[in-house]
């Protein structure tokens, strides 16, 4: 493998010194194996070892190292350098506050993770000589594909209605909870239809569908967003019909 | 996210969008083949289809002013909620006033429809 050198264009911003954020650009040598997040770690080990960035597994499993490469949301450790040639722009995620560099600020979305409930709450409550909650392969495909989110932030960073009002729930946590709801021994899509729902819900969706595009984990959450419509639309009109109370 | 959430009321536009896209869909290439191409050129279809006669006869139908009026109907509040929509991704957040524009017109066009069907006799 031949060495070659790349111009990374970095964003910084240092809030203690910075009034805005700014690139700086690092020339950096790599190798044609080489990752954006290589890229990066080069940087800190060896040119500037004050820039931060999170990242954890290099392995497009641990969701940390989502940024914007040349624009585009992108996982830095899933994304190869020789694939831009020349130059390439790094900048942190849009459409949230910067905390430091490329490190941004994940409240909103923690927030917003807790509300949907990501967890089983199980129909019924079984007693533990019961034994286990059963459930067969055809009902683990209703779900499977959406239980493959890593929490990475990429769709939100691609979601214009996102970056437009952030009070929208948004395509990952949807997806998510998407998940859950479609679960044979979760019993809980009732409580979270009033979050579905709630002005903050899946209707701020325009259907632009960037966010399926840009998981790096194939999850379709433009997908769980339109179902969650028609879900939505259907408890909108019958919400009246729907009998009242539990059986005892 | 913490105040106390709000149920949207975006169902019953969603919905009216919803099925007037399936509806502009399905019956939209048909009508304007045969309303713009093919009685206008005589192809397929004779010329008289569409004629005053004709096209009063299906007026006063009750079948035909419920297709007239469902057309034209859906068709407008799917146009209107694109547009609402389209606006909004394209930075202009026209509010109350982008609103009655879209929906505005779209309710009234409804209107006029059910008031002329209804004007035209049966």
């Amino acid at each position: 493998m031949t060495e070659q050198i790349i111009r990374m264009e970095v964003m910084r911003y240092r809030p203690e010194q910075d009034e805005a954020p700014w690139l700086q650009s690092f020339d950096v040598p790599y190798s044609d194996d080489m990752s954006v997040l290589q890229g990066l770690n080069y940087i800190k080990d060896e040119l500037d070892e004050s820039l931060s960035f999170r990242w954890s597994c290099r392995m497009a499993i641990c969701g940390s190292c989502g940024m914007m490469v040349d624009g585009v949301p992108k996982l830095a450790c899933k994304t190869f350098l020789r694939d831009y040639p020349g130059t390439v722009r790094v900048e942190a995620l849009h459409h949230f506050p910067i905390e430091r560099d490329l490190v941004v600020v994940l409240d909103d979305f923690m927030e917003k993770l807790e509300r949907i409930q990501p967890y089983i709450i199980p129909r019924q409550e079984q007693a533990l000589s019961e034994g286990e909650y059963l459930q067969t392969p055809t009902q683990l495909e209703r779900y499977a594909q959406f239980s493959s989110c890593i929490n990475c932030l990429l769709c939100y960073a691609a979601c214009p209605q996102y970056g437009l009002d952030s009070s929208f729930l948004g395509p990952g946590a949807i997806a998510l909870l998407h998940r859950y709801n479609m679960d044979s021994r979760d019993g809980a899509s009732e409580q979270r239809m009033e979050l579905v729902a709630a002005e903050e819900g899946v209707f701020h969706c325009t259907a632009v569908g960037y966010c399926s595009e840009v998981c790096p984990k194939h999850v379709d959450p433009a997908n769980a967003v339109n179902l969650n419509k028609t879900r939505a639309a259907g408890d909108y009109f019958l919400r009246f019909a729907k009998p009242k109370g539990r059986c005892q | 996210m913490n105040r106390p959430l709000k149920r949207s009321n975006a169902p019953i536009f969603w919905g009216l969008f919803g099925a007037g896209g399936m509806l502009a869909a399905l019956l939209g290439p048909m009508l304007i083949f045969i309303t713009g191409i093919a009685v206008p050129l005589g192809l397929l279809l004779p010329r008289s289809a569409m004629n005053y006669a004709a096209m009063l006869a299906f007026a006063r139908h009750p079948l035909g002013k419920g297709f007239i009026f469902i057309v034209i109907a859906l068709f407008l509040w799917h146009a209107a909620h694109r547009l609402f929509h389209s606006l909004h991704d394209i930075g202009i957040h026209g509010g109350t006033l982008a609103k009655l524009l879209t929906y505005g017109l779209a309710a009234a066009g409804t209107v006029i429809a059910a008031g002329a069907l209804l004007a035209t006799g049966f």
